[in-house]
């Protein structure tokens, strides 16, 4: 399409580092210098504008190799993509993780969310100014950077190099942040006895063999011996029913995408976990990289999609770089390609990388990302299975929820469906962290009461829990005998969420932890819907003012605002972040945390 | 085509077409909002070629863009045709129902091979089979074209060639398939639905036919010239001749609108009598003996026809400054100077007047006009909805009315070769923000204007030494001028490009050449042979 | 005879308890009109597709969690959609109350006004407008400590940067017509999207480059769709800030445009026998009520018009 070019020119360092993500140009249209039919001929058209969807990938590969998108970077990358310069800059302007017009930045990205602050990320941030100088090295707050269980945390992004995760972190180390890879994490049960956990740590996430050692990929060959009904309707035996906070129940889901008309259709991994206190499908995606890959070809297989992506938060630098090498191990073995597994079934699997942004969780925000837009939720109906990415019926599940799929298919649906409980079967996931002695991942079956769960991690005396993070809401010291099932979570009027348990003691006050969380919604808003955009600033704002014991008008006013507020946000948002974005404000404020607004 | 004089599709079926091709035509920026219709066409999943010197920004929606020798249409065009009949993609039942002189075209196309087409317009033939065969495959189809396919020696054969390619493909009297000439000016179609053409009467009703006469005779009460008048070209012979000696211009800037502009001042000021009707004191009324000030658009009532055959009204928002007059009022006050017995009428009674003579506007009153945004012709009778798209007869079978004829056309090189002395090709058009001469563009402050330049690949510039900016002087073999440098990645080297719309800076036209279209009159605007040097 | 005519299927529907009946692919929103009932709308326009981003003209649906915004919702055979609860009210007056407090919007359509007054919106509940302070570059993730006592806003300084447009981004309500305008809905040119994140969202050039330095090619199909006259044509604005704009004294004449042959119909806005705006009508099919910048804009050469 006509669209104006920069006059800016990328350096050679940005050109190859583009180059090296989409191939060279093919002609002096495409970005190259002109030269031969150059003026005779040119393919543009449909198949120009078709590229779009590498806009993060070109994007992340400037940022990465020289530390920044320049207007040079950003003209040749639109050059390339045929993406219009102002579109590009928009969506470069919405992700965290790009520098926009400046380059050369090392940049120390450092938790200071809710449970980091608990672990003294507000003194580290104090320091910081002094301890990093300011010889190109900027250090800048982050949202929660899912290391819950080893805080503070800490991310460093330099050019040349990438991202590298640090935790915990202190004023000193984090200067010396280094690129040797963490361990996925403790897991501190007996693994012989878990389902979803028992290969974290245990295998080799960059060995197909080790896998295949411990059992992996039995499950694909059960799952064309069932056939793509066969594999649903075992889903649907098994009661499974998503995790990444919906519970919308799997088999519904996958024979809605299996049975949506049209050659071409997609499923997606969401591994773009975000949820503040919520570390456990990074865990997975470290520790059993191949798992997910096998589960994908699965969900591929069932519902007829020949195209899956894995959609790795930006911050989960380890879970993109094994989960890349698992597909190409995966590929060359001929478990993916276009015979798998001897199958006949043609599927291709890539990973995509977030790029700082909690609302791209959000599966249609997720898949404005993939196609190379701002991370804009769109408004449901039509939804994914019908409509979903680049208007294909897409199926989209969680890492964790992929894994418990994976599960129920190797012990079958029935045997799936007794554990737990009724409604909510399966084991679940739960990421303990905050005041407890041993933060971590842990799993239970459906049932287990939240006491259980905490004695399982060793909590001391307890102010308040946060279940479902930022998104969720507070139960207080009474809820220990809630059994953490999606029935009796609801029914208290909480939510299992994402499964983060954010553990707070009892003397803490919970004025800042509100604070954090209002900051956070107000930055992690994508800004489409009114109520939303608007909403989150003006909670923030009506929040400070009552804690700083200045209201506006009478603190009742105050309060009717902040109500008010929360209903328009959760009454007419756009999507799931809006909607729950004075959950756990208003859920303290019931409890009467100390602290909360009165 | 065909004995319709207007484009046979409305606008609304480009966006549900399968194909578009854009041929000669830069509609994105000569016709912005026709391009809206061709984008959601697009969107809506259409494929699209562009055939032109130039990669303009209309080329580079296209999804294949035939970067073609300015003047080698026809070549591309019988390869095109040759291709589709050799692979057997032509529509074979319509051809035979509904058209006629086939076996004499695909004798003529025959020695149209993509080689051979490769050879005269430089562009691959591979890329001429693509489209070739996507034409020859699609379902729906439309080609669009404008002026780059009609300002040059043999431009009805031009025409011609591509109506052609419809009539092989069937791809004309069918919704959403359809040839679509898009026009320049606001009323072109209109001036000719009104007759104003040298051999026809409103309606496109045969000046020389007598029956056709005899009907508006009656009305008009007086006698009609039973032979077809001069078309622009011819005028300026029989100027040459001496047997044209006076002019009645109205609207017109023949001084900086036609081609060679020293050749025609020469001609103007050898005329014995000059009367320019405009709204502007023009270079070309400075050079009359008596203007006549006119009202001007916003300030008179009326119609215009657009490119989609639809009548549409026009209406007066404002009072004419100081003495000017409505272009009727000024009509008929020379007619009663004349002796006649003429009132002035309405613009109603006067459109009323001539849909009683023209059936193709018969249905077309004013209210209807009104309450339905317009209507395109046909439109005989006033319960009769309007036309989409023209020839659903030639679905009919057996076919209704004639059948459709193929013309077998040759190519034929430019008049003004290229040589050693003017060794690149100067091309004209038009820019988004400007228009035509610029008597009405050249008035408001566009942020995009680009005065008069001439545009260069990046590469000549190079080979020429010059930067953005320098002065060159621009010679051909009938003029020079002199102009800054504007480098445009839409050129190739050799190709050059100037707009038309700044005559008083640099007078394109007097390097144009006045070769013109026997059939049409239209001249070669946009074959110029040059040469350009620095100028230190 | 043409393929755009569809088989009608009528689908029935209750709003408020009244039954209506619609023909297949209308809206909530038209359903809700039909039964009489009139929902504002900012963000929704006739010739596009919605954006739902504005939230106004959200109702309540039997069986919706939340409530919907009916400008997008197709109408389903049997929804039963409350437009007058308290819930949908609510979450339409604080949408206005919450516009009103980021925007300024005494330029608006002037139906808002009738809006914010029908809903009882009172904006200057969330405190006094923050003080006016020049845009930063988008910082996605982060934004300074808020300021409490006053209510942050979207001010920017208008950009006046040629003799066509204003953009006066104070006035803007980020509902994404213009960039849809701009971009694929109509123009295709895409010189403007919507840049950085959440309240910090602004509509930008790339690298908020001035206008005459962008892709743009000043159509002014944005000034066309712009409700609140964030977007405006400079002569408007300057007769605005000088206080000779005076709507009530205007005459609108229908006409086509003078320039080429595409036949766009063009509405001349007139003032004191001088043309002062053009524009084109959304409901006809030639332009959708887009324009080119000669339709526009390149009029000034009739005789008494305001001459640039």
């Amino acid at each position: 399409m006509d669209i104006r070019n920069l006059l800016y020119r990328p350096t050679e360092a940005e050109k190859s580092a583009v180059d090296e993500v989409l191939g060279p140009p093919d002609s002096g249209w495409d970005g190259g210098s002109f030269g031969g039919l150059d003026g005779r001929v040119a393919y543009g058209g449909h198949a120009a504008r078709e590229k779009r969807h590498m806009l993060l990938p070109a994007l992340h590969a400037v940022q990465d190799a020289v530390g920044g998108v320049s207007r040079g970077a950003l003209g040749y990358i639109s050059d390339r993509l045929t993406v219009p310069p102002a579109e590009a800059y928009g969506v470069a302007t919405f992700y965290a993780l790009y520098g926009v017009d400046e380059t050369g930045i090392t940049t120390i990205h450092v938790c200071d969310d809710i449970i980091c602050t608990q672990y003294g990320a507000e003194a580290l941030c104090d320091s910081l100014d002094d301890a990093l100088g300011s010889n190109g090295v900027r250090w800048e707050r982050s949202p929660c950077l899912g290391q819950c269980d080893r805080a503070p945390a800490a991310m460093l992004h330099q050019p040349g190099k990438g991202y590298a995760n640090a935790a915990p972190v202190d004023t000193r180390s984090v200067r010396a942040i280094g690129f040797d890879e963490l361990d996925p994490g403790v897991v501190h049960q007996d693994r012989s006895e878990l389902a979803l956990l028992r290969r974290v740590g245990d295998v080799d996430p960059e060995s197909l063999e080790s896998y295949r050692a411990s059992g992996g990929y039995e499950t694909l060959s059960r799952a064309v011996d069932l056939g793509p009904m066969g594999v649903i309707e075992e889903l649907e035996r098994s009661n499974l029913r998503g995790r990444g906070g919906a519970a919308f129940p799997i088999g519904v889901k996958w024979r809605g995408v299996a049975e949506a008309p049209g050659p071409i259709k997609y499923v997606i991994a969401n591994g773009d976990e975000s949820e503040p206190g919520t570390f456990k499908d990074r865990l997975l995606m470290e520790g059993d990289p191949f798992a997910v890959v096998e589960a994908m070809t699965i969900y591929g297989f069932a519902t007829g999609a020949t195209h899956g992506y894995v959609y790795v938060r930006g911050e989960y630098p380890t879970a993109e770089r094994r989960l890349t090498r698992a597909i190409s191990q995966a590929r060359e073995a001929g478990l993916l390609g276009a015979d798998v597994a001897g199958s006949g079934f043609d599927f291709k699997l890539e990973v995509r990388r977030g790029a700082g942004a909690y609302i791209c969780g959000e599966e249609t925000a997720l898949f404005a990302s993939i196609e190379g837009h701002r991370g804009e939720p769109r408004q449901k109906p039509p939804f994914p299975t019908q409509h979903g990415l680049f208007g294909k019926p897409t199926g989209i599940n969680n890492i964790e929820t992929l894994l418990a799929a994976l599960y129920a298919l190797q012990i079958g649906g029935v045997p799936f469906s007794a554990l737990g409980t009724e409604q909510s079967s399966g084991p679940k996931l739960f990421c303990v962290s905050g005041a407890v002695d041993r933060p971590g991942v842990y799993e239970v079956p459906f049932g287990a009461t939240l006491g259980e769960l905490l004695e399982l991690s060793g909590a001391g005396k307890i102010g308040a829990v946060l279940l479902g993070g930022a998104a969720g809401s507070f139960v207080g010291p009474e809820a220990m005998s809630m059994p953490l099932t999606f029935e009796a979570t609801r029914a208290a009027g909480a939510t299992l969420g994402s499964g983060a348990v954010i553990v707070f003691d009892d003397d803490t006050d919970f004025g800042p932890v509100l604070a954090r969380i209002a900051r956070f919604f107000r930055d992690e808003s994508c800004g489409q819907c009114v109520p939303c955009r608007i909403g989150t600033v003006r909670q923030e704002e009506a929040l400070g003012r009552l804690s700083g014991g200045r209201p506006l008008g009478s603190r009742q006013e105050e309060r009717k605002r902040l109500d008010d507020l929360a209903r328009v946000m959760t009454d007419a948002s756009i999507c799931g972040l809006g909607q729950t974005a004075a959950s756990a404000i208003q859920s303290a404020i019931r409890l009467g945390l100390p602290g909360a607004p009165q | 085509m065909f004995g319709a004089g207007g484009g046979t599709s409305s606008y609304q079926e480009i966006e549900d077409t399968d194909l578009i091709i854009m041929w000669g035509s830069n509609a994105r920026e000569a016709h912005p909002i026709f391009f809206h219709h061709v984008l959601k066409g697009v969107h809506n999943g259409a494929r699209m070629f562009a055939v032109d010197p130039r990669r303009t920004s209309s080329a580079q929606w296209a999804d294949v863009w035939l970067g073609i020798d300015v003047g080698s249409d026809i070549a591309v065009a019988n390869a095109v045709g040759r291709e589709i009949i050799t692979r057997g993609m032509y529509d074979e039942e319509f051809i035979r129902e509904a058209t006629e002189g086939f076996d004499a075209y695909a004798e003529t196309v025959e020695s149209y091979t993509l080689d051979r087409a490769e050879e005269i317009s430089g562009v691959p033939g591979e890329a001429i089979r693509q489209l070739a065969h996507e034409y020859g495959r699609a379902e729906k189809a439309q080609i669009c074209w404008t002026l780059g396919i009609t300002e040059h020696h043999n431009a009805t054969d031009n025409v011609l060639a591509l109506i052609n390619l419809a009539l092989l493909t069937g791809h004309v009297g069918r919704y959403g398939s359809g040839l679509v000439p898009v026009r320049g000016q606001n009323n072109v179609q209109g001036g000719g639905d009104m007759g104003a053409l040298p051999n026809k009467l409103p309606g496109f009703q045969d000046v020389e036919d007598a029956e056709s006469r005899s009907k508006f005779e009656k009305v008009w009460g007086s006698q009609i010239p039973a032979k077809e008048g001069k078309h622009i070209s011819l005028m300026h012979e029989a100027m040459d001749e001496g047997t044209l000696r006076a002019l009645f211009v109205l609207g017109e800037n023949p001084l900086q609108s036609e081609a060679d502009s020293t050749e025609m001042e020469r001609r103007l000021r050898s005329l014995d009598f000059i009367v320019v009707q405009d709204i502007f004191l023009t270079a070309t009324a400075e050079l009359a003996d008596v203007v006549l000030p006119a009202a001007g658009w916003a300030e008179a009532e009326g119609t215009y026809t657009s490119s989609e055959r639809r009548v549409q009204r026009v209406r007066k928002a404002l009072d004419p400054p100081g003495e000017a007059l409505d272009d009727i009022e000024l009509l008929s006050r020379i007619a009663r100077a004349f002796g006649h017995d003429w009132p002035t009428p309405t613009a109603e009674q006067a459109w009323d007047e001539m849909r009683a003579l023209s059936p193709l506007h018969g249905g077309m009153s004013y209210a209807r006009l009104e309450e339905l945004g317009g209507l395109r012709w046909p439109c005989p009778t006033e319960d009769h909805p309007g036309s989409l798209f023209l020839h659903g007869r030639l679905w009919d079978r057996p076919v209704s009315g004639g059948r459709a004829p193929f013309s077998s056309v040759e190519y034929a090189a430019p008049v003004d070769e290229l040589t050693e002395e003017f060794p690149m090709r100067l091309t004209t058009g038009r820019r988004l923000d400007s228009y035509n001469t610029g008597v009405q563009s050249g008035r408001y402050e566009s942020p995009r204007r680009i005065h008069g330049v001439l545009d260069l690949s990046p590469e000549d510039g190079v080979a020429l030494g010059v930067s953005e900016g320098d002065q060159v002087r621009v010679s051909s073999r009938r003029g020079s001028l002199t102009a800054p440098v504007r480098f445009d990645r839409s050129l190739r080297p050799g190709l050059a490009f100037m707009a038309v719309h700044f005559p008083d800076d640099t007078d394109v036209n007097v390097l144009t050449v006045d070769a013109w279209d026997p059939k049409s009159g239209t001249a070669e605007f946009k074959a110029t042979a040059i040469r350009v040097e620095a100028l230190a | 005879m043409t393929t755009t005519d569809r088989q009608r299927v009528t689908i029935s529907a209750s709003v408020d308890g009244k039954t209506v009946e619609l023909p297949e692919g209308s809206s909530v929103l038209d359903a809700c009109r039909s039964a009489g009932v009139g929902l504002p709308t900012l963000c929704y326009g006739p010739t596009m597709t919605p954006a739902s981003a504005c939230r106004v003209c959200v109702v309540e649906l039997e069986g919706s969690r939340a409530l919907i915004p009916s400008c997008s919702r197709e109408l389903e055979e049997g929804m039963e959609i409350r437009t007058g609860t308290d819930r949908a009210e609510h979450s339409r007056r604080l949408v206005l109350e919450l516009l009103g407090s980021a925007s300024e919007l005494d330029r608006s359509e002037e139906q808002l006004a009738g809006w914010m007054t029908m809903a009882g919106a009172r904006s200057e509940r969330f405190g006094p407008p923050a003080v006016e302070a020049p845009r930063q570059p988008p910082s996605p993730g982060h934004h300074g400590s808020p300021e409490l006592a006053a209510a942050a806003t979207v001010y920017e300084p208008a950009k006046v940067e040629d003799e066509l447009y204003v953009r006066d981004y104070s006035r803007c309500i980020l509902c994404y017509r213009c960039v849809d305008a701009c971009g694929v809905e109509h123009q295709n040119t895409f010189a403007i999207a919507v840049a950085g994140r959440g309240f910090d969202s602004r509509i930008s050039t790339e690298f908020d480059f001035a206008l005459p330095d962008s892709a743009c090619v000043y159509c002014g199909n944005c000034i066309a769709v712009c409700p609140t006259g964030a977007l405006v044509g400079k002569i408007e604005y300057d007769m605005r800030e000088q206080g000779a704009w005076d709507e009530s004294s205007q005459e609108i004449t229908r006409t086509v445009c003078s320039y080429c042959g595409v036949g766009c119909n063009l509405d001349l806005h007139t003032q004191d026998n001088r043309i002062v705006k053009v524009t084109s009508p959304h409901d006809h099919d030639v332009t959708l009520g887009n324009l080119c910048i000669k339709g526009r804009f390149g009029w000034s050469y009739v005789g008494s018009g305001v001459d640039g």
